[in-house]
């Protein structure tokens, strides 16, 4: 723990506890409402509300996804005809060198394995995974984050933070607020 | 969560709840994480492990014995050119399909109790998938003079496999088939695997599931592409529920065989790929359930359902038999009649009989609800719908094959011990890998096992 005097912001942030998905929904909207934007919340699983109440945005992962299917779509069809008609071709009882109905289910096959790739790695790059090291784990009881305990995170780079103001309202909200360290 | 409401409506009682009373999210994943945390490694698994290991070995004999020789160590002679290998392969493709079934159709049509049933539904159709892998590699005899035919590569012949066939539409489908479920099962289990990692006493094991978690730490705004990236992956693998057992079929059905050559094959080869999926998921969940006391989370409930898709895709597949022998006399094709005929009557009738007796006549019991629900019953006939399934596609095979259009190229068709010890060696590969999951994976969703929870569910009603 370096920097201990309160008001040097050499802090990750600032990071409270809550003990049920209610009270952590409802704590995002009201640190919202005080006008914090660098937030962020945690929990043991999914809550569509906690992420809506923390104003997270459309994912980019459909258009990704879409474009990796359209990617595997014109590569597999692309591989069939360039080896069928152009590479070698090769009068296979008597069918024309683009049996286009022929090629169709390899070329469908390519469209979702590559949509599949496409929806794998494109949710691990935008949630900016494997990531090795992050402040967040430094709070001791942040490992009950992927067991039963919600947590919300206000980062010391907000614009609005105050190591001490933003604790006493973080304070008003839950009984138990951590600080980050870096 | 004493907070939240709980849904009586949906939950109320013993045969009808998908998680038993008094589970928390604390609960929850400690029970289930145990499992693969436990110092102790319980004296069943080793011996379950050990014996599955020693039939893995009959495996790589068979494969040695194989490549030794050649595949006339194998029973397939003219007139069956196909035999244990593709009844096996198809066989083990089908009983994967219920893992994709699980994971994404019910996914999509918000089916609850699919959540505790997933994550071994999926490692069950990885496994079953890499069972299927070993025969059409291995039918080659020499699989590494055999891969130019089957994946386009440049090679030094400058030949490229035929697109045309279905063998090679069969080589995309199944390697699709096979990374999608892959894809599909390693992000299902990247919370869990963070969760393993907070919890783990050791640091070797801290820092192997931390590598695999990749720094997953549950922000809500990851949370919000992850779910993304899950329903849209179910969205994909939907269609190869459907597409892969169908492409499966075409190569059958695309060739000109009397008892090959039906447009029924495809859907009635998807639902018994279904039904077989079922039978193996029912298989591998009484025991699992039983040993680790995982009643509370995989209930009745869970096997009723089970039982309710077998007996359904069941009647299909009695539907597909039927109208396959319809046809056949209907065709007004002599061969065709031959070969109804002769499935029925021939020197496989006992082949036949034995799998309408498994497949159409047994499923009928689990109408009865006391059968449904008497879990002795569900071990049992999960064991008569595998053998059915298998000599479903042995007798498609073999009957087809075995009589040819001239009476002088007729023969007939038995596996030698080699088909049989590749056979029983698959079921240990099976197995082995099966074990090894339970020991070193959650075998049970934890996160999504937390959404199905009484107190998650308040959020929104609070709302």
């Amino acid at each position: 723990m370096k920097g201990k005097q309160p008001g040097t912001p050499d802090i990750y942030g600032l990071m409270a506890e809550f003990r049920t998905p209610h009270e952590v929904v409802e704590a995002a909207h009201k640190v919202r409402a005080a006008g914090y934007s660098a937030i962020d919340g945690f929990s043991p699983y999914p809550i569509e509300e906690l992420s809506e109440a923390l104003g997270t945005h459309r994912s980019a992962l459909p258009k990704i996804v879409l474009g990796g299917g359209v990617f595997g779509l014109l590569a597999g069809w692309g591989l069939e005809y360039w080896a069928s008609v152009i590479e070698y071709p090769f009068n296979i009882g008597g069918r024309p060198f683009n049996s286009w109905p022929a090629f169709i289910v390899p070329a469908y096959e390519t469209t979702i394995l590559f949509a599949a790739f496409g929806a794998v790695l494109g949710m691990l790059a935008l949630n900016g995974l494997p990531e090795p090291y992050h402040p967040v784990f430094n709070v001791p009881s942040f490992a009950l984050a992927t067991r039963d305990k919600f947590f919300i995170c206000i980062e010391a780079k907000d614009p609005k933070f105050d190591r001490v103001e933003t604790r006493r309202f973080l304070e008003t909200l839950s009984g138990e607020v951590h600080e980050v360290d870096h | 969560m004493s907070s939240a409401p709980i849904r009586q409506d949906t939950h109320q009682t013993e045969h009808d709840r998908l998680i038993a009373p008094g589970h928390d999210f604390g609960t929850v994943t400690d029970t289930i994480s145990q499992i693969v945390l436990q110092r102790r490694t319980p004296l069943g698994w080793v011996l379950g492990f050990c014996i599955s290991f020693a039939v893995l070995q009959l495996l790589l004999l068979a494969i040695v014995m194989l490549l030794f020789k050649g595949i006339g160590v194998w029973g397939v002679r003219i007139p069956v050119g196909w035999g244990f290998d593709i009844i096996n392969f198809v066989w083990w493709i089908g009983i994967g399909h219920a893992g994709t079934l699980i994971s994404a159709i019910l996914l999509l049509l918000r089916q609850e109790w699919r959540t505790s049933i997933n994550r071994f539904a999926e490692a069950m159709t990885l496994f079953a998938v890499s069972c299927a892998a070993f025969y059409p590699i291995f039918h080659t005899g020499r699989p590494w003079l055999a891969i130019y035919w089957l994946f386009p590569y440049p090679n030094t012949m400058g030949l490229w496999p035929n697109f045309r066939s279905p063998l090679i539409w069969d080589v995309f489908a199944v390697s699709t088939y096979a990374t999608c479920s892959a894809l599909f099962w390693f992000v299902g289990l990247i919370p869990d695997l963070a969760t393993l990692r907070d919890r783990a006493k050791s640091k070797p094991w801290k820092i192997v599931y931390g590598i695999l978690a990749m720094g997953w730490r549950g922000s809500a705004r990851h949370w919000h592409n992850y779910e993304t990236a899950y329903l849209l992956l179910a969205g994909l693998a939907t269609p190869l529920v459907v597409s892969v057992h169908t492409v499966v079929s075409f190569d059958f059905a695309t060739g000109i065989v009397p008892g090959w050559h039906a447009t029924i094959f495809p859907p009635y080869f998807v639902a018994g790929a279904i039904y077989a999926g079922f039978a193996m998921v029912l298989t591998l969940a009484i025991p699992l359930r039983k040993f680790y006391k995982l009643e509370d989370f995989i209930t009745l409930k869970h096997l009723e359902n089970m039982a309710k898709v077998m007996l359904a895709t069941g009647l299909i597949v009695g539907y597909g038999y039927m109208m396959e022998a319809f046809m056949g006399w209907y065709s007004g094709n002599k061969y065709e009649r031959f070969m109804v005929w002769n499935r029925m009557t021939g020197p496989y009738w006992w082949a036949y009989w034995s799998l309408i007796l498994c497949n159409v006549v047994s499923p009928n019991l689990l109408w009865i609800k006391n059968l449904r629900t008497s879990v002795p019953f569900l071990f049992g006939i999960s064991f008569v719908v595998s053998i059915g399934m298998w000599l479903e596609r042995f007798v498609i095979i073999v009957t087809s094959l075995h009589r040819d259009f001239l009476p002088s190229s007729w023969g007939m068709y038995a596996g030698t011990r080699w088909d049989w010890a590749a056979f029983i060696g698959t079921l240990g590969l099976f197995f082995t890998l099966l074990f090894l999951f339970v020991r070193f994976l959650p075998a049970i969703s934890i996160f999504e096992m937390r959404t199905i929870l009484p107190g998650a569910a308040g959020v929104e009603e609070s709302k």
